[in-house]
Formats: C-alpha cells, structure tokens, sequence
C-alpha cells in the first residue's frame, strides 16, 4: 500500500519537476499519468520490473481504492463557494445558467462527435 | 473564564482534526444516501456535501481558511488521483487503442466548445470581463484549471467554484440525457461525460459503467492537457 502510493507520488513529482524546468505547459499531474502508464506499459516488456508496487495487482488495487472516492477530493474546494457569497448573489443566476449551457453544448458536441466519427471510419455497420 | 464547553469548541474549530472529520463524516452520509437511492443523479454526493458544510461553517461563523486548514488533506489528493486515472487507462487499452481516432476528434471538438461556448454564453449574458476570464477553463479538474485561472489573471477561487458547478450540473444531467437521446455506447457517454465535466462527471461515469468511467477518465486528463494549452489563446481570440 505504502510503495504503490509512493509510486504514484513518484510520477506526480517527476511530473511536476519537468514541468517547472521545461516551463512546459502542461499540468504536473497529467504528466505524471503518462509517466505511470508508460511505467505499466514496461512492466509488460521487462518481466524484471513486476515487483514492489508493481507485482500482480498492487498499483491497480491502490489506484481503483482512490479513484473510487474521486469526489469527495472537489469537497474542500468546493466549499471555497461560501467566500463568493456576495458574488453569487449578484451573479449566481447567470453564472449558474452560463455554465448549465456549456455544460450541455460540450456533452453533445463531444458525444456526437465521437459517434459520428466511429461510424465512419468503421463503415460495415454495427459494433465492431 | 469562557464556559467549558465554549473553550473547547474555540480549541477544537482551531485544529486540522475537526474539519478533516467534518468534510469526510458529511460526505460519507451523502454518499450513503446517494447509494441507498440507486445513484439517483439528484442525490450527488459532492452537491449535498456543499451546502452542508458551507452551512455548518456559516452557523459557527468558520472562515473558510480555518476550514481549509483541515480540508486540505483530502484537497491534496486531487494530484495523485489524476495519477492514478492511468490504470484504468492500461487495463482498458484494447478497448481504447479501437477507439482512438474518435477519440481524439471528439476531445478536440469537445475542448473547443466547452471553452467557446462559455465565453460567448458569459458575454451574452453581461458578465464582468473577470468573472468571464475565471469561467473559462471550468472544464478541467480544480487544481489545473485554478492554475490556468492564475496565468490568466483571473481568481482562481471563483474558478475553484465554477469548476464545481460544472461538474456537478454535468454529473447530474449526461445520464438522463444520454438515454433521452438514446445513446447506448458507454465509451462515447463516458468520453463526454469526463470531457465537460472531469473528475465528477468521471466519477458518476464509474458509477454507471466501467467502460464509461474508463473513458471519462481519458477523456478528464486529455482535456487538461488541450485546456491548458488552449484557453490562454482563445481567451485572447474571443476577448480581443
């Protein structure tokens, strides 16, 4: 337990430092999911490294434990709303409105773009 | 002398243990509730956790640093869990290696309108040019957007909070729209799903199905890699 989360902060701060030295404009943590996936996608290649956080299903145990309780990680900033008070209720209705709107225009473009685009490419008709 | 029971509050409201226990006590009875009604979207945990705990901080007269001062543990780990999306990534690559060029046409569109649709939908609507800038990259988890919001110069707070909302509106909504619209590919709901709504949306997503949770999962870090990059350049081109 311990390893594999070190393991995944491993990746976070590997991430992170090559983001502040290469000024790059990606996020640490996202570059830390590429770090990880990478190190799953050796530990295919070079039986060696299936040991430690990384012997049958140690990470994959850890990683599902936290990404279970994925929301409750937004609660602490999302109470941050008690601060905006005064803005909400000067702006709530709109804001809330505009971001009701975008929310559902990106779902359907998204969604729609992906259906479209898996039909033709896969022209037989059908599921795979 | 204060009464005991006061001194001990003023002890107590003080100290990273209290709020720690309150985010985490409130979120357990809203999500139990959650559960004990079939995952009703209405039921969201994270919304039920919000208002509680803001009200509880409001009655006590609780600044909301003194709260985050506790609150921060769990906040912390919005890094390592983005992390951690890699390994539904692996176990599924078949799935998602069949799926990748509508995948990553659909996360280009996807970015493209969750940030157009927000500005142009902000100014329609008269909002203040800071509160526009602090909207824009809402789709994205919290701490990357609160990062974008910072280069941007706009308060990172307030997108703190807009980022929520959103998630919360899309958690709540991609189900009973997906079936009104009768979309039956888990992959695609739960690309959508991630992309507009990231790590609640991802969440809800894994509530329904693994595939979907899955493919939010992508779909969430993909559209913090494309966000980051492409909101300091739309904002310039729709703001002027």
């Amino acid at each position: 337990m311990i390893a594999c989360l070190s393991l995944i902060l491993l990746c976070q701060l590997t991430g992170e430092i090559i983001v502040r030295a290469l000024h790059a404009p990606v996020p640490g943590p996202v570059l830390g999911f590429m770090l990880l996936f990478g190190v799953l996608m050796l530990r295919d290649r070079f039986a060696a490294l299936a040991r430690g956080p990384l012997a049958a299903g140690g990470i994959e145990g850890a990683a599902k434990g936290m990404l279970a309780h994925m929301s409750l990680l937004f609660v602490p900033a999302g109470v941050g709303v008690v601060q905006k008070l005064d803005l909400i209720a000067a702006h709530g209705v709109a804001i809330v409105a505009v971001l009701a709107g975008s929310v559902i225009l990106t779902m359907l473009a998204t969604v729609l773009t992906f259906l479209v685009v898996g039909r033709v490419i896969a022209p037989a008709g059908g599921r795979e | 002398m204060t009464a005991p029971p006061f001194s001990l509050w003023v002890y107590l409201s003080q100290t990273p243990l209290l709020w720690l226990t309150v985010t985490l006590v409130v979120y357990a009875l809203a999500d139990a509730l959650s559960l004990m009604s079939g995952r009703n979207p209405l039921l969201n945990p994270v919304l039920h956790s919000l208002w509680v705990i803001g009200l509880f901080l409001f009655l006590t007269g609780t600044p909301y640093q003194v709260y985050f001062g506790g609150a921060q543990f769990v906040h912390f780990l919005l890094g390592p869990v983005t992390v951690a999306l890699a390994v539904p990534l692996y176990e599924n690559r078949v799935v998602v290696r069949r799926a990748l060029v509508p995948m990553l046409l659909a996360l280009v569109a996807g970015s493209v309108t969750a940030i157009t649709s927000v500005v142009v939908l902000a100014e329609l609507a008269g909002l203040p040019r800071d509160i526009v800038l602090a909207l824009a990259p809402k789709s994205v988890t919290a701490g990357v957007a609160m990062g974008i919001a910072e280069t941007l110069g706009a308060d990172p707070a307030l997108t703190a909070v807009a980022v929520i909302l959103t998630g919360i509106m899309g958690a709540i909504v991609v189900t009973p729209m997906m079936n009104r619209l009768g979309i039956t590919d888990y992959r695609a709901r739960g690309f959508a799903a991630g992309l507009a709504s990231h790590g609640i949306g991802t969440a809800r997503a894994f509530q329904v199905d693994e595939v979907a949770g899955t493919f939010a999962g992508i779909a969430m870090s993909l559209n913090a890699l494309v966000t980051s990059l492409l909101v300091p350049a739309a904002v310039t081109l729709l703001l002027r």
